[in-house]
Parts: structure tokens; sequence; C-alpha cells
């Protein structure tokens, strides 16, 4: 599944990602790829952006952008 | 015997602390200015410690050395070009993993680097510990732990790094980041090529230099090219072959592997030097940010900051504003009585005191909203309202980052200009500069409170709104028709942190709102000056043949006399013939002459020819608009409150053309300040050129629906 599609409050750990070739660096360089997990701190008030925390910070991302970004839900313990 | 010199870069990613750090080293003695060719802010201080002199240099806060931005070339630049003798790569220890992805950069260039593990206490709190020694180990690089907001640390940093700086050791050369097999192969293979064809041609190290071509990295690419253009070519021809063959080994561009492998190696340190314990953290971050991004709320309480900015802005910076007014006129009385009679005289008082003052007033306003933009940043607020309106944005064609530029646009334009700079994609900065002076800056305002204040009286406030908004509107349109046309591209991506809320510290807000006002005190002490004498110098040459004399004696009488002589009486009369005079000079003058020869330009838009003049005048500074109007309508500036609004409304100006002329003042040509910063910040001329005559179109267009549409509807 995409990482777009996961709801506030989801975890899941990115499997690819894909996009043009300077999207991917740049996101790839702030530490989301693959094997990282990814939780969904929130989407914006308008729906778009959304909050990822990742590798312990917190990072914003469009939807558009994060529909590049495959990824494998991880379900989480609680 | 001179000090010795030493040269200490700070690098380090945005908000890993580095400005507090750097702060902390120099405190005051800073030098803000530019690197060279761009105008990306450089910072420079001085400290001596131990009987030596060493100069920091804060470089841009980048994530990467990949040469994406302006931001990231001008440090890897420095650092490649310049040589300092320590890097500092603050690292923020609560945020490791991501940190050290800039660190490996550094630290795969060829420097003596000290590794500055910052905010170790927030680390701590959320139970993370880090080995300080294993990591300096494993990467063969000294670390030392600072609390840049405690100022903890500061003395052994220095330490640390004149240590390193006199060492006879090199920079380090083991334990850098080890790639896979495939790639160090291609590294190597390229490596042995560079030194066989061209060593000593790039005063680079050639590992890293492989490495960057094998990134196909375009400035390294140039440089390569430039230095050894025959070996240069054929090396390229290498590390093109390797490039594709490493393509076809992964199914992926050598260089997202490279970045990958890197956070893999990285990976691998935080395991061995970071200890976290399981604890439940209690981040009062993240509830913060609940309420000021909430579905519902976030958006009323980012309204409602922005409203507190304006009202702080304004209502606070009132009373200095008197107080400065008041100052300014007791000065060019002083003179006046002082100076002998005479054009100097009229020169010192008119033109120059005049003017300068005129924008001098100006700078409580400037301080107070630059202090709450600098609050905003320091507390991590300005990231969320990115993150709030990157959707709005993103509708025009812009990036969420472009909200701030446009916001800062409402106090100055230069600033605001300036701030574009944060944006990472050359078509959204360029397109945000080219929107900013939409904004209404606050220097317009003078301008809208004479005039609205005189024909809508009750409803000015209202009409100022709409004038606002009118910009906003028209920056919207303008945003998209560009972005589809003159700048079509690809967004940047919104990659975008968002920094843990932090107490802001006093000290780096006032460094903060100080660098920033310099800059408008700067323009004003130039170019305003400059303009001031320009615009005096026009408005009184030619000179009257034979006027002299009658002058000389009107003017005999001090000017502290009429102003303290509203009662009436002998010197009112003569005060208001000198006024009379007066305007009789600027209307014989080179402006009032250039102003009857454009002012068939200004009739379709209601205009008179004096308005034209007052227009032409505020290409130096909008607000030098009123005061021109003062001048031709004879009223004087202070002397008698609302004698340019009766003045105005007697010279035949309606209701109707006083609007017209606002959304002229509104749209038109930005000053003389914010005109030369589109030229800095775009680095072309073509783009000021096209900035100044499409606004001045829109202007004129604008302003003639406005006056022809209103007076078909039957205004008047």
């Amino acid at each position: 599944m995409l990482l777009s599609e996961l709801k506030q409050g989801q975890s899941a750990t990115i499997v690819r990602v894909g996009g043009s070739s300077l999207l991917r660096r740049r996101i790839l360089e702030m530490g989301i790829l693959r094997g990282a997990s990814v939780y969904v701190e929130k989407y914006a008030p308008l729906r778009d952006p959304m909050e990822l925390i990742v590798k312990g910070y917190h990072v914003s991302l469009r939807v558009e952008e994060a529909a590049h970004i495959a990824v494998d839900e991880v379900q989480s313990a609680v | 015997m001179p000090m010795k010199r030493l040269t200490i870069a700070l690098a380090g990613n945005p908000n890993s602390g580095k400005t507090t750090v750097f702060n902390n080293l120099t405190g005051t003695r800073q030098k803000v200015g530019n690197w060279p060719g761009v105008t990306v802010e450089k910072k420079e201080g001085h400290v001596s410690f131990n009987g030596l002199d060493l100069t920091i240099v804060d470089l841009p806060g980048t994530y990467s050395l990949t040469p994406f931005s302006i931001e990231e070339v001008v440090a890897r630049n420095y650092l490649l070009d310049e040589r300092p003798d320590v890097v500092l790569d603050i690292i923020d220890a609560s945020n490791l993993e991501r940190s050290l992805y800039l660190a490996t950069q550094i630290r795969e260039l060829d420097c003596k680097v000290l590794f500055v593990l910052n905010m170790a206490d927030v680390a701590e709190h959320r139970g993370m510990k880090i080995d300080a020694h294993t990591m300096s180990e494993l990467l063969d690089v000294p670390v030392v732990f600072t609390v840049g907001n405690r100022g903890e640390g500061m003395d052994e940093l220095l330490q640390g790094a004149v240590e390193l700086a006199e060492s006879a050791a090199g920079p380090p050369r083991r334990r850098r980041v080890k790639y896979s097999q495939d790639i160090e192969e291609a590294i190597a293979r390229l490596r042995s090529f560079i030194q066989l064809k061209a060593a000593g041609a790039l005063p680079h190290d050639m590992r890293w230099t492989a490495i960057k071509l094998l990134e196909d990295d375009k400035i390294v690419k140039e440089r390569l090219v430039a230095a050894a253009p025959q070996a240069g070519m054929e090396i390229l021809q290498a590390a093109q072959t390797l490039r594709r063959h490493l393509t076809d080994r992964f199914d992926e561009e050598p260089q997202i592997v490279m970045t990958a492998e890197r956070y893999g190696f990285i990976a691998g340190i935080v395991r061995e030097v970071q200890t976290s314990s399981t604890q439940q953290r209690v981040d009062v971050s993240r509830n913060i940010d609940l309420v000021l991004t909430h579905r519902l709320f976030g958006f009323p309480i980012f309204i409602f900051f922005i409203w507190a900015m304006f009202q702080l802005t304004f209502t606070l910076g009132e009373y200095p504003v008197q107080a400065i007014e008041a100052g300014v006129e007791w000065l060019s009385g002083a003179a006046g009585r002082i100076l002998p009679d005479g054009l100097f005289r009229d020169l010192v008082v008119d033109g120059i005191i005049a003017g300068v003052g005129s924008v001098i007033v100006f700078l409580p306003n400037i301080l107070i909203l630059f202090f709450c933009i600098a609050l905003f940043e320091d507390t991590g607020y300005m990231a969320r309202s990115a993150f709030l309106m990157d959707k709005i944005m993103h509708l025009i064609g812009l990036h969420g980052k472009s909200f701030i530029p446009m916001l800062m646009g409402f106090g100055c334009n230069v600033p605001a200009i300036m701030a574009a700079r944060t944006l990472e994609s050359e078509k959204d900065r360029i397109l945000t500069i080219l929107i900013t002076p939409f904004m209404s800056c606050s220097a317009k305002l003078p301008v809208y409170v004479v005039l609205a204040g005189a024909f809508f009286g009750p409803r000015a406030g209202s009409v100022i709104f709409g004038l606002y908004l009118l910009g906003i509107v028209l920056s919207i349109i303008t945003g998209r028709i560009f972005r589809s046309t003159l700048l079509k591209g690809v967004d940047a991506p919104f990659v975008m942190e968002l920094p843990p809320y932090r107490m802001p510290m006093a000290k780096s807000l006032l460094i903060h709102m100080w660098d920033r006002s310099k800059i408008f005190l700067t323009k004003m002490g130039k170019i305003i000056l400059i303009g001031s004498i320009v615009v005096w110098s026009l408005s009184n040459f030619p000179q009257i043949p034979g006027t002299a004399e009658p002058q000389a004696r009107l003017k005999a009488a001090p000017i502290a006399d009429a102003l303290a002589s509203d009662a009436g009486g002998q010197a009112d009369l003569e005060a208001a013939q000198r006024r009379a005079e007066k305007s009789a000079q600027t209307e014989f003058s080179f402006i009032g002459r250039i102003g009857r020869l454009i002012s068939p330009v200004f009739e379709p838009l209601g205009i008179e020819w004096r308005g034209g003049v007052a227009l032409l005048s505020g290409f130096v500074a909008k607000e030098i608009v009123v005061s021109t109007l003062g001048v031709l309508y004879a009223t004087g500036e202070s002397e008698e409150e609302g004698a340019l609004e009766k003045a105005l409304k007697d010279s035949g100006m309606t209701p109707l053309s006083a609007l017209s002329m606002m959304v002229f003042v509104l749209l038109y040509l930005p000053c003389f300040a914010t005109t030369a910063a589109i030229r800095r910040e775009t680095g072309s001329i073509g783009w000021m050129l096209f900035a100044v005559s499409y606004s001045t179109a829109v202007a004129w267009l604008m302003a003639f629906l406005v006056y022809q549409g209103g007076r078909l509807i039957g205004f008047s």
C-alpha cells in the first residue's frame, strides 16, 4: 500500500521510494528510505501535507509525494 | 607579534542549534554580509582564545551537501575552496541518525572536522545516551558535548578545535563511509583513472572526486572539465560508463544507492553509540502541536497570531513613532535655526532631514515586526505556518515556505524578498519574489491613511482592508498565470522538518531582530539619502527667476515661529505665502515638468499631474508620496492637522480618483530598494525589469478599471 493511504496514528515500514530522481534523493536524504519505519502523526487541517515521524524526528510531506512511497503497514502492538 | 589566526567553520542541519552555538561563541561581535556572488547570508565573528585570533564562519544550515539548493552549494564550496582550519559539525544529539548524514558527507571531504553533539540534555531527556568515546573511535573524529542554549561546553569546543587545527595529523583517513563492494570497486577504478589522467588538476581529495562523479554531481563535473579540459572529458566518459554499469547492477541510479548506503553505514554507527531506554517520554512539543495544528483550531489560532503580530507592529509601534516624529521635527527646527539661509539649508531641512526622517519613523514598526518573525522562527512555529498553508500556497503553484516571505512583505518588501532564499527551487524563489511586491508593505500605509482618511471617513478602515485583499488576490492570479506560463516545471518536494517547539532565547531573538533591522537602516542610510537629495533637487531646480529676493525674505522668518503661531496673525499669513511660493517652485521645477509631461498617462486614472509627480517620487520610497503631495499642495508636512486632506479635496480629487490612486500605489513599481533587492536575489536584470514593468502595467490597468468602471456605474 502507499504511504499516502495511511491514516493518522498508523505505522508502517517503507518498502520502496519512487518518483523523480530529484524528489527521491531529497526524500532519501531526509532518512525516509527503504526499511525505515514511519508513523503518521497527523494530516494538516486541509488534509495536505502530512506529518510523519521518521528516525525520531518530525517531517512533513505532501500527499502526492507520499503517493510515490510504497509501505507495509505495521500493526501497532497496543 | 601579531596573533596567530585560525578559521573555524560551523556546519550543521537547520534547527541543530548551530546559530545558538555561533551566538554563544561570538556574542555580538558578528559581521553579517553575503556570500560572494550569491545572496545567502554570511555570518562571521571573531573570538580571542588562548592568544589566538579565531574567525568563526557560520555556514548555511543544510541537511546534505548535495548541490541542490544555493545554501548547500555555498556551504560545500566554502569547505572546498576556502579550506577552513577546522570544521565544527553541530549535531543535534536528539536527532543523531539524520544529523550524521551531513556529518558523513563532511567527513568525506578532505578536511579536519570536529563533531559537536549539541542539545545532549534534550537527548537524555528523551531517554537517549550517546557514547562519545566509541563514536570518536568509530569515525576517527574528535567529539565534544555542548548545550547551546545554556552556553555549556563552549570552552571545550574551542579548545578541541584549536588542538585539532594545531595538530600535525592531517584530515582523518581511516574509517570513512564504506560502500558496498560494487560501488567501492567503481570508486577505486575511477580514482586510479583520475590519478593517471589528471592527478593534481583538481585540488580536491581524489576519492571524493570519484564519489561525486559517480553521483553525477554537476558542479564537480564542471570544475573537472574547467581544470583539465582534455583529461576531464575522458574521466567523465569513464565515470559515465561506470555509472551505467552500476545502474544496471542495482536497477537504480548510483546516487540513490549511495544515499541509502550512507544511511546504512550511519545505522551501524548509531547502533553502536546510542542506547535508548524504552521509557515513555512525555513530549510537550507534540502536545503543543496537537493544538496549534489542530484540524479545527489550527487556522483560527494561526490567524490570531498573524493578527496579533500586526496589532503589535502597528499599535505598539505607534508610541515610539510619535517620539521619533517629534525628534525629527526638533532636529529640522534646530537645523533651520543654525544653518544660514539659502539653498544649503533647504537641502538639509527639506531634502535630507525630511526625507530620511519620513523613513526612520518606521524603524519601531520594523523592529517589532522582525521581533515577531524571529519569535515565530525560533519557537518553531514558522515551520507550522508553512505546514498549515502549504495546501493553499500549492494551489497558486507555490511552496508552503513561500508564505513566510509573502507575509513579511506586509512589513517591508526588502527583507521579504530576501527571505525567499529559504526556498529550494529557483522557480519557486523567482515566483515568490515576483508576487511579493503585491503584498502591501507598511510604507504604503501612510498613503492609504491620508487618502482614505480624507475621502472615506469612517469607512477608511474597510477601504484599506480591501486594498490589502486586492493585493493578495492579484498575487494569487499572478502566481497561477506565471506558474503555467513563464515558470513551468515540477514543484520542489515539500520535505520539511517540523522541529520541536523550543523556548526562544532573548539573546538570539534580539540578534535576529537587529540583523534584519540593520538591513532596513542601511537601505535608509544609502538609498533613501541619495533618493531624497535627488527628489529635492528635481523639485527645486531650475529656480523660478527673480524670486530669490522675496523667498529669502520669507525664509528669514524662523520656521519655529511659523510652527508656533497657529493662532493666526502675521506669521500665519507669511507661512501660507511661503507655502504658496514653494508650491509654485515645485510646479516650475524639473519634477513638475516631468509630471505635466506624463500627465496624459495618469489622466484616464483620474489622477491629476500633482498626483502623478507624487507617484514618481514614490519610487524612492512609498511613504514619500505623502510628503510630495504635501509639498505640491503647499500644505507643509505636519503644520496643520488635516491640511493636506483639505487641500486634496479642494483640488478636485474625488473618492473615486482617490481610490484609483490608492490602487495604483498598492500595485505599481516597487520602491528603489525593493527593485535593487529583486535584482540581487534573482541575479538578473531581466527579471528586475520584468518585475518593474509587470507590476506597473497591472497597477495602471487596475486603477483604470477602478476609475472608469466606477464612473460607468455612476460613482464620482
